[in-house]
């Protein structure tokens, strides 16, 4: 009696604590069920800007329509021009460097390098008007483009090369009165195609996610929650949570999965743990550029070949540039499974005029900080663009070479396929020196990826990282990762030991048989 | 004169088989997490292997308790005496199919050999395993705003320290798994184990022994 009593405790004990250990704590469904809910709720619907009775007039020029605008929506011009939208820069703070103003006007890219002396073409993607060269006013209300981001007729279009205006023949009074808050198609126009086409930067924003489907983005997907860009990149006066890392440096203002999601969003305990050192889009990302390809490598060193003296351009099987006389050699890839890398949300950025330390090795242009140690970082998945790019081997500077030209004889490359000159007039620009000579460095730059959240069927499985022929963090560096790491002495000595002792048995097993068939044959 | 004899309670076998079952799903989980086998799948190893540690803890809080209430810890007092003749059996006399070195009695069930090996394990091994095996479930990366003392900069000692142990048990349970079997009869070990009865030699002598031995635990 007293035996089964205490062997009842036992199991009741066992089992108790297993139980503990396995049920559920909260319910991730129930969270994600209100999420939906809490976007499904809509707005208020905006004011008929139809009815108002000064948008009744034919527009002469764009600007007529923001000082319309700005004659109700008194503030908002001032909060715009705080932006960065409108400044492209601000001050950062950058470990070594102190307090810097960082921008597209000081920052160089391994794409098309830099904006200073391109401002005309440069400028269809800035929110203002007028923008011809560096002298823009900054200043001038006037100067801001409303439309561009708040047109919601879908027919707004700045032109090629017009310094920012928008095309001649639009219909600007239709566009005054169809506005609203910014679409997909509005944010998607110019960071779609950043870097001069279709997905050539990010890798995971491109034209299929005007509309995407599920695949390509869970939470954007049409037929699914449809969210917009400022469904995440919240909005406060203008000024938008998120920042890229080509030209950010500080671990602020970002925007997070974990602003709806939570830091514990899954049922298994196990999982949580990993978001202490392992970022949501490392899992939930595992393949983007998805639909179409995006720009791995740039070889700007093989510009400037011409056929019978004419620029030309040659494609690959997938129809993207591979040559172009005016650029270089490009590679393009699809499908792709990003690059992990520590990253706590500082980074430091080569910025004009800075001198190059060593010119034989690759040049990281945006240092993304972190590691292991480092209590802020986590595992991020990012997109590597490698590129060959013009520097100046006397100085020890990259080139900001002026590319864009109207005519020729102007010094721009694109129209004269000269480094020399395009260098000169492009540095004088920017008013850093130039030797004359132009030679060419591979350089680096990380686009963390963030876009193109897969089904979470989809996301990556434990033994993606978890073993020892190609993880996905193979790579990453700093810590030990079980099924990823060994200590091989320790697996090499243990198997022996196994082994030995295995052999051991059957040998004493052997003789074991041997002797005993022995003595019954006797 | 040979007699069957009670020789294993209901909670040393319980204890006994469930720390084997443990055991093996330990391994085999373990080394799925380590990458060396693919079979439950790698979440799923996860967290058997954890379910497992728990229970595997639990059992041995109240395997302590027994051995501690009922005395049967002094069994695993090493001894030195008979320690070469049991080495020795093992290695010659086994073959010859001489007796057995030390007789097993209620109040002595191990041999030498036994109580070192077990003493061993008992002391050292599973506690190591326990312990870098808690240290690896509760491990706390560097991470922010936690408690600074929690942190472990680096899990790979306490990972190689619990995979060494691991090999080791494993090694154990081959050798142990063939030692049953060196018993007066194949399986008369085995039998024992799960019935908790064996035949045994209960001569006069040995009953001398017997009172000798009540008294020294007694003591």
């Amino acid at each position: 009696m007293r035996k089964i009593f205490f062997l009842i405790t036992l199991i009741a004990v066992i089992v108790m604590s297993i139980l503990a250990i396995i049920l559920p704590k909260h319910s991730d469904n129930e969270s994600l069920k209100e999420l939906k809910e809490k976007l499904a709720a809509k707005d208020s619907i905006p004011a008929d800007h139809t009815k108002f009775e000064v948008l009744q007039k034919k527009f002469n020029a764009p600007s007529d329509v923001t000082e319309t605008c700005l004659s109700c929506h008194t503030e908002r011009g001032k909060e715009v021009m705080r932006s960065s939208h409108w400044n492209w820069e601000r001050q950062e703070y950058i470990k070594g460097k102190g307090i810097v103003s960082i921008g597209k006007k000081n920052a160089i890219n391994n794409f098309c390098i830099g904006v200073e002396g391109n401002e005309q073409s440069c400028a269809k993607c800035h929110i203002g008007f007028g923008m011809t060269d560096s002298m823009f006013s900054y200043t001038d209300q006037k100067n801001i483009d409303c439309m561009v981001c708040h047109d919601n007729t879908e027919t707004y279009v700045k032109g090629n090369e017009r310094s920012g205006y928008p095309d001649a023949e639009l219909d600007l009074q239709k566009i005054a009165t169809g506005i609203g808050k910014p679409k997909r198609s509005n944010c998607g126009v110019c960071h779609f195609f950043g870097g001069g086409g279709n997905n050539v930067k990010h890798g995971d924003l491109e034209k299929s996610m005007f509309e995407p489907t599920k695949e390509v983005d869970v939470h954007m997907a049409s037929e699914g929650p449809d969210m917009q860009c400022i469904d995440c990149h919240v909005t406060k006066e203008h000024q938008m949570l998120g920042r890229v890392y080509s030209l950010s440096s500080m671990n602020k203002n970002r925007s997070e999965c974990e602003q709806c999601h939570t830091e514990n969003p899954h049922k298994e305990d196990i999982l949580n743990e990993h978001t202490l050192k392992v970022a949501c889009q490392t899992c939930h990302i595992p393949i983007y550029a998805k639909v179409n390809s995006t720009k791995m490598e740039w070889d700007w060193s093989t510009a400037g070949q011409l056929r019978d003296g004419i620029p030309f351009e040659e494609e690959d099987s997938l129809g993207n540039h591979s040559y172009l006389s005016i650029k270089g050699s490009f590679k393009w890839e699809r499908n792709l499974k990003p690059d992990y890398i520590w990253f706590n949300g500082t980074a430091d950025h080569y910025l004009l005029g800075d001198r190059i330390e060593d010119t034989s090795g690759v040049l990281l242009l945006n240092k993304l900080n972190g590691s292991y140690i480092d209590k802020s970082s986590k595992i991020i998945p990012v997109k590597i663009h490698k590129a060959k790019q013009p520097f100046d081997p006397v100085t020890g500077m990259l080139l900001q070479p002026k590319l864009f030209g109207k005519k020729t004889g102007e010094g721009a490359f694109w129209k004269d396929f000269d480094w020399a000159r395009a260098s000169e007039v492009g540095m004088k620009e920017v008013g850093l020196p130039f030797s004359g000579r132009v030679s060419f460095i591979r350089t680096e730059m990380f686009w963390p990826v963030n876009h193109m959240v897969s089904k979470k069927e989809e996301s990556l499985k434990c033994t993606d990282c978890h073993t020892s022929s190609n993880s996905r963090l193979a790579g990453v560096p700093g810590f030990y990762m079980p099924a990823r790491d060994r200590s091989s002495i320790i697996d090499y000595s243990g198997m022996a030991i196994i082994l030995l002792t295995i052999f051991g048995v059957m040998v004493h097993l052997s003789v074991r048989i041997y002797s005993s068939l022995k003595r019954k044959i006797k | 004169m040979i007699k069957k004899i009670y020789i294993y309670r209901a909670f040393e076998r319980f204890w006994h088989w469930m720390q084997a079952f443990l055991i093996f799903l330990l391994a085999a989980t373990g080394f799925e997490v380590h990458g060396s086998i693919k079979f439950f799948g790698y979440q799923n190893a996860v967290t058997y292997h954890q379910i497992a540690a728990y229970a595997f803890i639990v059992l041995i809080a109240f395997a302590i308790f027994w051995h501690l209430t009922s005395g049967q810890w002094k069994q695993y007092i090493p001894t030195r005496g008979n320690l070469r003749a049991q080495i020795n059996y093992y290695l010659f006399g086994i073959f010859k199919h001489a007796p057995h070195p030390t007789k097993k009695t209620v109040l002595s069930k191990l041999n030498p050999l036994q109580k070192l090996v077990y003493l061993g394990l008992k002391i050292l091994v599973i506690p190591v395993m326990v312990i870098s095996g808690l240290l690896y479930m509760y491990y706390r990366y560097p991470q922010q705003n936690r408690i600074e003392s929690l942190n472990i900069e680096s899990l790979a000692p306490i990972a190689y320290i619990h995979t060494a142990g691991a090999f080791l048990l494993i090694a154990f349970i081959a050798a142990h798994v063939y030692l049953i079997t060196t018993g007066s009869k194949v399986t008369s070990n085995l039998k024992a184990m799960i019935t908790g009865y064996e035949d045994l030699d209960d001569g006069e002598k040995n009953e001398e022994k017997d009172i000798k031995d009540a008294i020294l635990l007694k003591k």
